[in-house]
């Protein structure tokens, strides 16, 4: 079947609904779809927890936002995109006010703002420990009012079709039916996130398989940065559940086996609130030489809120509190949460400018799928569900103007392609994608991790290229149509696989140290060879790598000390 | 400790049980068993699920005879051997586990979840000033998850298709009370109409299973007590 639309939006996070919503403010007469595999609402920016970025009061400046995000990034950051992100930020704020956010608020009734890890201002306005919950849910249900944003649920993207390049639509599973659907657009936003499923210990959901990220490379979009993968400090063990920034910004402290709060050796004037990247390896040095406490989930290091007080915890960490007593057995009012440093965000994606354009006509990325770049090498907390804000934004705008002026709809015989090799999947073969997958989540755990060296990643080149020939003979089982995850879940390993070996051998490469991007090997950062954007473009001998200049307007690179 | 789940299945012309022998762990939830199937069984079990923190409501199904969420669910607090794990009630089988949400979406989107203000102001938006205790007065109904546990176990939504449920005047309450809309009136009409707030039989099965703790049968309580007051209004100012 063919659905044709002015612009279609893949992924219904908060950059996907934003953009939406953005491009219909632009025209109420444009034809706008948002295709995802879930349900907007179960998207995985409900799991956001600590909150939103953005200067809003007297003593803050655009200046002091922009400044901490390009230092947190380790001055891989774009600074005029910074620069621009900042200032569009209020906004954002206030609209999702207006659209019934229930933000925290001061006694006066103003919107409030806590501390934040890297920020030099308490800049992170928030929803209680709920903040990414509430936004989705405010952007879903303002969503529903305009009347030319059509959703389909539950479809999963398994192409992007572009010819000449030019955007002219993509293909996706409708799951209920099983049907290969080609929706033809004369625009396309790719709003479908990050790729942490990568990883074993992860925070993210079941669903962020990059599934985005893979169709674009594929296609022939590059992949900007993908080496550069956040660890956030504290994930609860064994689930690695996120355990948000906000516990440390109420006041929560880290302490190893011995109880020291072990921050004031590593970063001793931010402590707890330096910067994930430092955060995490601080951590991680602790568990290494031995100083972690020990568990049946392997060593772990103490989240401590008790000082913090039953009320206050109550109050502005409530999902906190209930995820550790749920899924821990730990109650956080009595006794300190065990966390370990777990994979967080994706600061690599698909390569666009700041006008969230991708080299392909038609085509744009916002949100974790897109690599502006404002996050550089590392980014700080609450600048992500900010960036789906206003980067949503400009991606529905700009795809808007785009649609308005063409004048003609794309046309194409891709759908018959796309059915064949679909159904060329269905078949037994001797490998299980399920075991496929576990194997990547085991090589990328181990040689992925914090601290990276020449040996592992080569390692896990290897490992990856060994799991993509496997791969070739894998089985799909089930040959029903109806909601068929068995298809899907070997779809998604494939698009992991792709991801995987961009990120490994972009790691490989890039032989110095700079944010997450950590080299026991290469432990300096290295300005004069390594201040420049990473680019990965598929071959089918896999990644053709080329390198792109740092934008910088105002700072110039400096040693970077919290 | 092996646990057997034995899990309703649908392959869209047929209903069966299936057995699964589980080595649950303590700390093992119901949606890793589910995954556990999946990885080593039987790829073919469908179900839904993603955030497996319980914020998502994907996961909703029937487990022991009560609609939970199966990631917060864990094998070992369930004391039983053999876990009976079924879709929810209320809700048309797509396969095994996968229930249709689009009614119930569609119901929720019925109430006009969202704020209305005689002012929309998109380019120049305002801060809108709100105290703690107006936040409070509804934030608690804000934290639906839309998981349809309270739709499933609802007797006036079995027995009325149009009814519009638990989590639809959830949602409109939540608007209604919250200090910042304007949009009172053309919520109120929908709420106290032919498939709103007086169809509920009080039962109020669905506060005992929410998992957010939301309250639904509160909310339509305070509905009630607000639609009276508007159709007394409505009956004053007509006459």
């Amino acid at each position: 079947m063919r659905i044709r639309n002015d612009i279609v939006i893949v992924g219904a996070g908060l950059a996907g609904m934003r953009a939406a919503i953005a491009a219909s403010e632009v025209s109420r007469d444009l034809s706008i779809a948002i295709v995802a595999k879930t349900y907007p609402i179960r998207c995985h920016s409900v799991c956001a927890e600590g909150g939103t970025a953005a200067v809003m009061r007297e003593g803050d400046s655009f200046d002091l936002h922009a400044w901490d995000t390009v230092k947190g990034a380790d001055f891989l950051a774009d600074q005029d995109a910074v620069e621009f992100f900042v200032r569009e930020m209020p906004k954002e704020i206030l609209r999702l006010d207006n659209w019934g956010c229930p933000w925290s608020r001061t006694q006066d009734g103003k919107i409030a703002q806590r501390p934040f890890g890297g920020h030099s201002f308490d800049r992170t306005v928030f929803a209680a420990d709920r903040t990414g919950f509430h936004e989705v849910h405010t952007l879903y249900e303002r969503m529903l009012s305009y009347p030319n944003i059509v959703r389909f649920d539950e479809y999963f993207m398994t192409n992007l079709v572009i010819e000449d390049g030019e955007v002219k639509g993509l293909t996706a599973i409708e799951l209920k039916t099983g049907d290969i659907i080609l929706f033809e657009a004369k625009a396309v936003i790719i709003a479908t996130g990050g790729a942490g499923r990568l990883f074993g210990f992860t925070t993210y959901s079941h669903q962020v398989t990059g599934d985005g990220l893979a169709v674009a490379y594929r296609a022939g979009v590059p992949l900007k940065d993908m080496e550069f993968f956040q660890f956030h400090p504290t994930g609860l063990i064994p689930s690695g559940i996120l355990m948000t920034e906000a516990c440390r910004g109420e006041g929560g402290y880290l302490r190893n086996s011995k109880g020291e709060r072990f921050m004031e050796k590593y970063a001793p004037a931010k402590m707890e609130l330096a910067p994930r990247d430092v955060v995490a390896r601080s951590m991680w040095t602790e568990i290494l030489e031995g100083r972690g406490l020990e568990s049946p989930y392997g060593p772990y290091i103490a989240l401590d809120l008790t000082h913090l007080g039953e009320e206050r915890i109550n109050e502005r960490l409530p999902l906190i509190r209930d995820a550790a007593i749920k899924f821990a057995g730990v109650d956080p009012v009595e006794e300190p949460i065990p966390v370990r440093p777990v994979a967080h965000y994706t600061m690599g994606g698909i390569h666009t400018n700041m006008y969230c354009e991708t080299p392909v006509r038609g085509l744009y990325a916002a949100g974790e799928a897109a690599c502006v770049s404002i996050h550089g090498a590392n980014r700080l907390g609450s600048n992500s569900t900010a960036e789906c804000l206003v980067f949503g934004r400009v991606a529905g705008e700009r795809a808007a103007e785009y649609a308005l002026k063409k004048s003609y709809y794309p046309s194409t015989d891709f759908l018959k392609e796309e059915e064949k090799r679909i159904n060329s999947l269905f078949r037994e073969g001797e490998e299980s994608a399920y075991e496929i997958k576990a194997e990547l989540n085991r090589t990328m755990d181990e040689n992925l991790w914090i601290f990276r060296n020449e040996d592992g990643m080569a390692e896990a080149v290897k490992k990856i290229r060994e799991l993509k020939e496997r791969y070739k003979n894998v089985s799909v089982a089930d040959t029903s149509k109806k909601f068929n995850t068995d298809l899907t879940f070997a779809l998604e390993v494939g698009f992991m696989l792709d991801l995987a070996e961009v990120v490994a051998i972009g790691a490989l490469k890039r032989r110095e140290s700079r944010g997450a991007h950590y080299r026991t090997d290469y432990p300096k950062r290295d300005d004069e060879r390594w201040l420049k954007h990473t680019l990965a473009y598929y071959s089918k001998d896999g990644p053709i790598f080329e390198y792109l200049p740092v934008t910088i307007t105002k700072w110039q690179p400096v040693e970077r000390t919290y | 400790m092996d646990v057997i789940f034995r899990v309703r299945r649908f392959d869209g012309e047929k209903s069966y049980w299936s057995d699964f022998v589980i080595p649950a762990k303590k700390g093992m939830t119901v949606l890793e068993g589910l995954y556990y199937i999946k990885e080593n069984y039987d790829g073919s079990l469908a179900f839904r699920a993603s955030c497996r923190m319980g914020i998502c409501g994907s996961c909703a199904v029937k487990i022991n005879g009560r609609p939970v969420l199966a990631c917060e669910t864990q094998i070992l607090h369930l004391n039983s051997t053999t876990i009976k794990i079924e879709p929810l009630d209320n809700f048309e089988v797509i396969k095994d586990l996968v229930t249709e949400f689009d009614g119930f979406f569609t119901k929720h989107e019925a109430v006009k979840p969202y704020l209305i203000r005689k002012e929309d102001r998109y380019s120049e938006p305002e801060e809108l000033i709100q105290k703690p205790e107006q936040l409070y007065a509804y934030y608690k109904y804000s934290l639906c998850i839309k998981c349809g546990a309270c739709y499933s176990v609802c007797p006036a939504s079995s027995s009325r298709d149009d009814y519009l449920g638990p989590a639809a005047m959830t949602a409109a309450y939540r608007f209604i009370a919250d200090s910042r809309d304007e949009g009172d009136g053309e919520r109120m009409q929908i709420v106290c109409g032919d498939c709103g707030v007086w169809r509920c039989h009080f039962a109020a099965e669905c506060s005992e299973v929410c998992p957010k703790k939301v309250e639904p049968a509160k909310a339509v309580q305070k509905l009630r007590f607000r639609s009276s007051i508007y159709m007394l209004k409505k009956f004053f100012i007509r006459w």
